[in-house]
């Protein structure tokens, strides 16, 4: 055994090219090779399949959304799938012909199960899209080169089906030094890579470069080839001259063509546990994809053929065959002639790491490099597996350095722990460990059921663990909303309680109540009269005086608020909007307390008119004499506000043009309020005109009857008073309707244009207020005409 | 003093040890205040151990009640959706035997399974969304509820209040992306006929290997 004398885990030299130091792995075997009996046929072309059958995940990542329907027509390289998502591939229509059904449907796979696909029957004209070439790619930006190979479906061929534009397109921070282009084909049986390089060397360089430009030149770039493939060794090595491009030739050794394997060869890094190769610099792509990209890239063909090796005993013919994606491998055994009797099983992949098929109606799909129809006694089945006699070889051929019989009697015991601190993770599954046991025990079987139940467990426990926070946030928000429910139960049981007591205390009290109302109507229902009188007569003033006191502070808030508005024009211009708005608000104020004394005042009036006794006589007359106050002070208050506008006004022309325009709404505003307010008092003055008139009538003649008695000189003051109202009130009653009519046409007008302008701002502006405003307006208008009527009718 | 231990040993021995004494029990004593563990920490590491399908077969309203309830002596074999997998673990954790579990009626208890529900049949009582334990049922009242098939843990709580018995136990399917080998059965006293699905084990003898290699030489 060559591996025995290496040191496991050193890389160490082995040989140097005329360019290049190589490395080496530790372990690996060597199977026979079995390659010579596919390499006597050139490359040949498959026949076009009567039915493809295009799984939707033939690559790692998400599968692909398809994007035809059952009964479309499709051509040749039409897109029928796209990816979803980044890690993942579109899938393009490997022959023209139309749809026939997207179902499940077996995979080349271990399990046998069936997944997604679209069949399209094939109707033999194979008519393609037009094709974009695209000569002068080499102009093109990285990007755009990426998103070509990712339009194009390319996967990785080496076997695992990675997304090659993902590959090529390293994490933020990962210099890349290294492209490593793999043309090793260690597997047994294998050739087309082989092969693709005899006769396609001229594009795979082309494609090779077209990945360097793509990684941003790397400094070194180099095709990794085994030496027992001299010719293609020959044609590479005559193709790369006059290019920057290596290429290294090691000799052959099992699996020297795994991805970290090669590394470890070309460069002595090896790539840490649980790593991508980027992050050391490194990116490996296959020949057959450096091939397949340039294709894209440059003729713009799609990822919808691939060269696939077809040997085993069992056929007639065991050659290379371009084969389109999609075609059942029963016709691929048909057209290499497949003796049916001598065929033991069907094997995709290599005889070390590929996987017996469990029908061979399955498809070819993107990463189909190998299909092995043996005879028995090719591929004999397996001897039963015997004990472990525990002789070491198995860690001898590892390739990682692993402890294969460690990991194999810890799967046994199905010792997750135990595996992964072995680094049961780290295995390539390459089979060499299996190969080299002289018990035959499948080692690597239980290795990759082993890592399939940890990932499954991995799985389950994080279900689990949402599962519990799922779990454990019901509970709480059950818990809340129960909390919630007896709170309020509480509160209700609460109120009910209350709501109990007072209704004892008041039924307890309504009937002292009647009792005490039942003595006092037999006693004297006369006093509850006059109480009931008393309480009118006082209850009146009370109120007065309580409106007066409000009118009071809303005209001592308008003073201050306007004070401060002056203040901070000359001060602080910002907070202006802020006073003008608390003038106005106190404006508000003050329209509404005077408007309640106003009501208040005309209620009284009619309330002690229809009393009519003559004792409320002498109050009536002070009250005279109030409203007479009250009516002087409403108008000085008027002024005031006026005073302070005109004082606003002439701030408002020092003012800057940006301000103006919201000064000048305000005041507008203010004015308008004002007049409001003149309008009021005119009212409450007509009112008190019209009202003291008729007292004056009803009362004036039991009025000097009665005050004959009493004192001259307060009457003489209230009449006097009385008097000066009167003379007012006539004065104002000579305005006549018209003038007020006028009044209020001026001021609805005025009304009517602003809010016209308003909304004209607001359509400007196409704010939702439009429909409001407009219907302000027109209702303003309305109004408007039934004025102009009536004045026009008085 | 000195004088005095040094003629009695034996009370200086004596003496010694009660001063050792004391002092290592001041720092035992400060440590069990200054160190105290909140709460039964094996609790939690029973309940990691649960699958978390809060079913209540095992007779308690979720899974960290019976995790409680294994702290206090009860069985390890009663949470049929853990299957036995979840005693092994149990037994291992807790240094006892492991019992065959306790799966009553239920069978098939070791295949996971999901809750589905027959939306043709549903009449949007929301009877199930109440009794699921993991809020893995969407509907409205007089509307059609559904399933979230990722959430749903496979406890069954919600079949028995359907009223119309539109809600079925479904295995989960194996797919492409969750099947994994199954570990190869082989016994060594029989000899075993199972033939392993991989080609590596499938090598011949090195004398056999040598044999069909010679031949396509020949040829």
């Amino acid at each position: 055994m060559t591996a025995a004398n290496l040191q496991a885990g050193n890389p160490q030299l082995i040989a140097t090219d005329e360019e290049r130091t190589l490395f080496t792995i530790p372990g690996g075997v060597h199977p026979p090779e079995n390659k010579q009996q596919s390499l006597n046929s050139p490359i040949v072309a498959a026949p076009l399949p009567g039915k493809v059958i295009l799984p939707l995940s033939q690559h790692i990542g998400a599968p692909s959304l398809p994007i035809v329907r059952v009964g479309d027509h499709v051509l040749t390289g039409q897109l029928i799938a796209e990816g979803d998502g980044y890690v993942s591939l579109p899938v393009h229509a490997s022959v023209s012909g139309t749809i026939v059904a997207i179902e499940e449907h077996p995979l080349p796979h271990a399990s046998g199960l069936s997944d997604l696909c679209i069949i399209i029957e094939s109707d033999g004209k194979d008519a393609s899209i037009p094709m974009q070439e695209r000569p002068d790619y080499r102009n093109q930006s990285a990007k755009s080169l990426l998103d070509i190979i990712r339009e194009a479906g390319i996967a990785g061929m080496g076997g695992a089906g990675f997304p090659a534009a993902v590959k090529l397109n390293p994490r933020a921070g990962c210099s890349i030094e290294h492209l490593i282009i793999n043309g090793t084909e260690c597997e047994p049986y294998i050739t087309a890579d082989d092969i693709l390089m005899q006769e396609r060397a001229q594009d795979i360089v082309a494609g090779v470069e077209l990945l360097s430009k793509i990684l941003g030149e790397p400094k070194d770039v180099v095709i990794g080839i085994e030496d027992n493939k001299p010719e293609a060794i020959a044609t590479m090595r005559e193709t790369v001259k006059n290019t920057p491009i290596q290429v290294a030739v090691f000799p052959t050794k099992y699996p020297s063509g795994g991805e970290k394997q090669l590394i470890q060869i070309l460069t002595g890094k090896e790539v840490p546990s649980g790593e991508l190769p980027s992050s050391i610099g490194v990116v490996v792509q296959n020949v057959a994809t450096a091939y397949a990209c340039y294709r894209a890239v440059r003729y713009g063909e799609p990822f919808i053929s691939r060269i696939t090796t077809v040997v085993g005993e069992a056929l007639a013919e065991q050659r290379n065959v371009e084969v389109r994606l999609g075609t059942p491998l029963s016709d691929l055994l048909t057209f290499n002639r497949v003796n049916e009797k001598k065929l033991s099983r069907l094997i995709m992949g290599g005889p070390m790491m590929g996987f017996a098929l469990h029908s061979a109606e399955v498809p070819v799909v993107k990463t189909t490099n190998c299909l092995i129809a043996p005879t028995k006694k090719e591929m004999p089945p397996s001897p039963p597996a015997l004990a472990c006699i525990r002789c070491g070889l198995c860690a001898e051929a590892c390739p990682a350095s692993l402890l294969p019989q460690q990991l194999y009697w810890y799967a046994r015991s199905e010792d997750h722990e135990k595996l992964e601190s072995h680094h049961l993770f780290d295995c390539i599954e390459c089979g060499a460990c299996s190969f080299v046991c002289p018990s035959n025990i499948p080692l690597v079987q239980y290795y990759r059921s082993a890592k399939g139940k940890i990932k499954q467990q991995e799985i389950e426990k994080e279900k689990a663990d949402r599962s519990r926070q799922r779990f454990e946030f019901r509970q709480e928000r059950i818990a809340r909303a129960e909390a919630e429910k007896e709170a309020k139960r509480k509160a209700r049981q609460q109120a009910a309680l209350e709501a109990k007591q007072k209704l004892a205390e008041a039924k307890a009290a309504a009937e002292q109540h009647s009792e005490a109302t039942q003595q006092a109507n037999s006693d004297d229902a006369i006093t509850n009269a006059l109480a009931k009188t008393q309480t009118k007569t006082t209850d009146p003033k009370e109120q007065q005086a309580k409106l007066e006191r409000a009118v009071q502070s809303a005209e001592g808030r308008l003073q201050k608020a306007s004070a401060r508005l002056v203040e901070s024009q000359q001060h602080t211009p910002d907070k202006n909007d802020k006073f003008a708005a608390q003038v106005k608000q106190a404006e508000v104020r003050l329209t509404d307390a005077k408007k309640k004394l106003n009501d208040f005042l005309t209620s009284t009036n009619f309330s002690t008119n229809t009393s009519g006794t003559s004792s409320t006589q002498t109050q009536e007359a002070q009250n005279e004499a109030d409203k007479d106050k009250e009516r002087l002070r409403l108008e000085k208050a008027i002024n005031s506000a006026m005073n302070s506008i005109e004082k606003t006004q002439a701030r408002l022309a020092e003012a800057d043009d940006e301000k103006r325009e919201k000064f000048e709404k305000q005041l507008n505003a203010a004015q308008e309020r004002l007049q409001k307010a003149e309008t009021k008092l005119a009212e409450f003055m007509n009112q008190l005109e019209t009202t003291a008139a008729q007292e004056k009538l009803q009362t004036l003649q039991p009025a000097t009857v009665d005050a004959q008695p009493e004192p001259d000189t307060p009457m003489d003051a209230a009449s006097a008073a009385i008097a000066r109202a009167q003379a007012k009130a006539s004065a104002r009653a000579s305005m006549s309707e018209e003038e007020k009519l006028k009044e209020q046409i001026d001021g609805l007008t005025k009304r009517l244009s602003k809010a016209e302008e308003k909304l004209a701002a607001a359509i400007e502006e196409g704010s939702d207020k439009q429909e409001a405003l407009s219907l302000g307006v027109e209702k303003l208008k309305i109004k408007l005409q039934q004025a102009q009527q009536q004045l026009e009718d008085a | 003093m000195i004088e005095l231990l040094s003629t009695h040993p034996i009370a200086a021995a004596i003496l010694a040890l009660g001063l050792l004494a004391l002092a290592f029990g001041g720092i035992l004593g400060f440590a069990s205040i200054k160190f105290k563990v909140e709460g039964d920490p094996i609790v939690e590491q029973i309940d990691n151990l649960l699958p978390q399908t809060q079913c209540g077969q095992c007779g308690h309203p979720g899974c960290r009640p019976y995790a409680e309830g294994i702290a206090n002596g009860e069985a390890i074999n009663k949470c049929p959706p853990g299957g036995q997998a979840t005693v092994d673990a149990l037994a291992g954790l807790l240094g006892v035997d492991a019992p065959a579990l306790d799966a009553g009626e239920a069978e098939d208890a070791d295949i996971p399974k999901v809750a589905y529900i027959r939306e043709d049949e549903c009449i949007g009582c929301t009877k199930c969304i109440q009794a699921c334990p993991m809020d893995a049922i969407l509907g409205a009242a007089k509307q059609m509820h559904t399933v979230i098939v990722d959430e749903c843990t496979g406890c069954d709580l919600c079949v028995e209040p359907c009223p119309v018995d539109c809600i079925e136990m479904r295995p989960i399917e194996t797919t492409v992306k969750t099947w994994h080998w199954e570990k190869p059965n082989i016994s060594w006293a029989s000899e075993s006929t199972s033939t392993p699905n991989i080609i590596a084990t499938d090598k011949l003898t090195p004398n056999d290997a040598q044999k069909p290699s010679k031949d396509d030489r020949a040829a």
